[in-house]
């Protein structure tokens, strides 16, 4: 198992900017009445924030980061690493941390790279980039959470368009001695990689006029091989089946237990799977908080702009234990259990 | 566990389903009005009740409140 720690790493501030444009699923007009009340009770997303066409993760991720280190009093040319967790890239080719680098003015001194994961993506972020800085060499970083999932949502899928918001989060890090350990358990199964993808696009499959033809998939699902495609059911099992024992089996490396945890942020799948988990691991819905209802499901920033929006106050004035949990696309899943020590956490961001 | 238990638990989780109208014997697809969100309470509810993982294929090779409470009866006692 991928069960580590890492020291010396202290999360700074975290910021995040979303789309102004509100789309409340009281109005999806795509599925009955009903099944939108349905939809909203039980899957938990009422409104979400939805991009203009060519805004993109990266503009988001620019914003919150200005913001940021402003907030923080930040020399842009401390900043010696920036990564960009995302699977709504501005390009192909390049990578999209280049393009950032250059456009919040970091110095050519900077490590700059792209990681291509979604739900996962913040737990992932965090460790990735909290290894890279162990050593003490690079002082400050930022790292870059966010997705445009509604470019890629089909109005007509019902399995997936009323589900995404829009979003880029950035978390700032410094090198620190003093700051508490981060402790990760991470894993994957790419058994499952259908359950969530877009077929045409990639190398795999690449573009063709056919790719864009709209096919009857189900009840309310029509799509295209360009459209994003999520297997509910595989998912939500998939989430019941491994979520619970990553968590144990990390609070068992660490010695630690649930109850020394002030919170658990969860990745904003929806609130079935969410309240599942929860009653499996027997939490108090106190100590889960939620940005699900109005945001939607976020995809890898869910974690981070949950923390922004349902615990700025707890993380701004005290130090708190948290866990991190993150499950899907991949199939990829992780957890984190990090100690916070006052957050700078400026207001969300509209763009 | 009975089967009236099962049928309890599914009648508390859905409110429009009314105490009675379903039946062991009965197609579950018809009792309430069936939609994914529908499944995905169901496989919730097995999965916090009996600690029973219900797959898609299960749900859509299931016609009866038995076909189900059967599935969840054998893999319960595994």
């Amino acid at each position: 198992m991928a069960l580590f720690s890492l020291h010396g790493i202290k999360i700074c501030g975290i910021s995040a900017a979303v789309p102004k444009n509100k789309e409340s699923n009281a109005d999806y007009h795509w599925i009955p009445r009903k099944e939108r009340e349905s939809l909203m009770k039980n899957i938990g997303v009422v409104t979400r924030r939805v991009a203009e066409k060519g805004v993109t993760t990266s503009d988001l991720c620019v914003v919150a980061a200005e913001k940021l280190m402003d907030s923080l009093r930040w020399d842009r040319h401390e900043v010696e690493l920036l990564i960009f967790v995302s699977q709504s890239r501005d390009y192909l080719v390049p990578t999209t941390a280049c393009i950032v680098q250059n456009r919040l003015g970091l110095p050519h001194s900077c490590i700059a790279l792209d990681i291509g994961l979604g739900c996962s993506g913040y737990v992932y972020g965090l460790s990735v980039i909290g290894s890279m800085m162990q050593s003490g060499t690079v002082k400050k970083a930022l790292l870059m959470v966010g997705d445009i999932s509604t470019l890629t949502t089909c109005y007509r899928d019902k399995s997936t368009y009323p589900l995404f918001g829009d979003v880029g989060t950035v978390t700032a890090l410094k090198y620190d001695t003093n700051a508490s350990p981060m402790h990760f358990n991470l894993q994957t199964d790419g058994s499952g990689f259908k359950a969530i993808m877009i077929r045409d696009g990639g190398a795999r499959n690449v573009m063709s006029r056919r790719s864009f033809d709209i096919k009857k998939i189900g009840k309310g699902i029509y799509r295209s091989r360009l459209h994003l495609e999520l297997d509910g059911i595989e998912v939500f099992n998939f989430a019941l089946r491994e979520v619970v024992p990553n968590i144990k089996a990390l609070l068992s490396f660490t010695g630690q237990s649930l109850a020394e945890m002030d919170y658990v942020v969860f990745h904003q799948a929806n609130r079935l799977i969410i309240e599942t988990l929860r009653k499996m691991l027997k939490l108090d819905s106190l100590k889960v908080p939620y940005s699900l209802r109005d945001f939607g499901n976020t995809s890898g920033a869910s974690v981070p702009l949950t923390m922004l929006v349902s615990l700025r106050e707890p993380l701004i004035n005290c130090n708190k234990k948290l866990l991190l949990s993150a499950f899907g696309v991949g199939l990829s899943w992780g957890s984190a259990i990090i100690g916070t020590d006052k957050i700078c956490i400026p207001d969300l961001l509209e763009v | 566990m009975t089967i009236q238990e099962f049928i309890e638990n599914i009648e508390a989780e859905f409110d429009d389903l009314k105490p009675g109208v379903l039946q062991s014997t009965g197609n579950f697809r018809e009792a309430f009005e069936w939609n994914s969100i529908n499944a995905l309470i169901l496989i919730a509810m097995v999965k916090t009740t009996y600690d029973v993982t219900l797959s898609a294929d299960d749900l859509t090779n299931s016609t009866t409140v038995n076909d189900i409470y059967s599935l969840i009866e054998n893999r319960v006692s595994k």
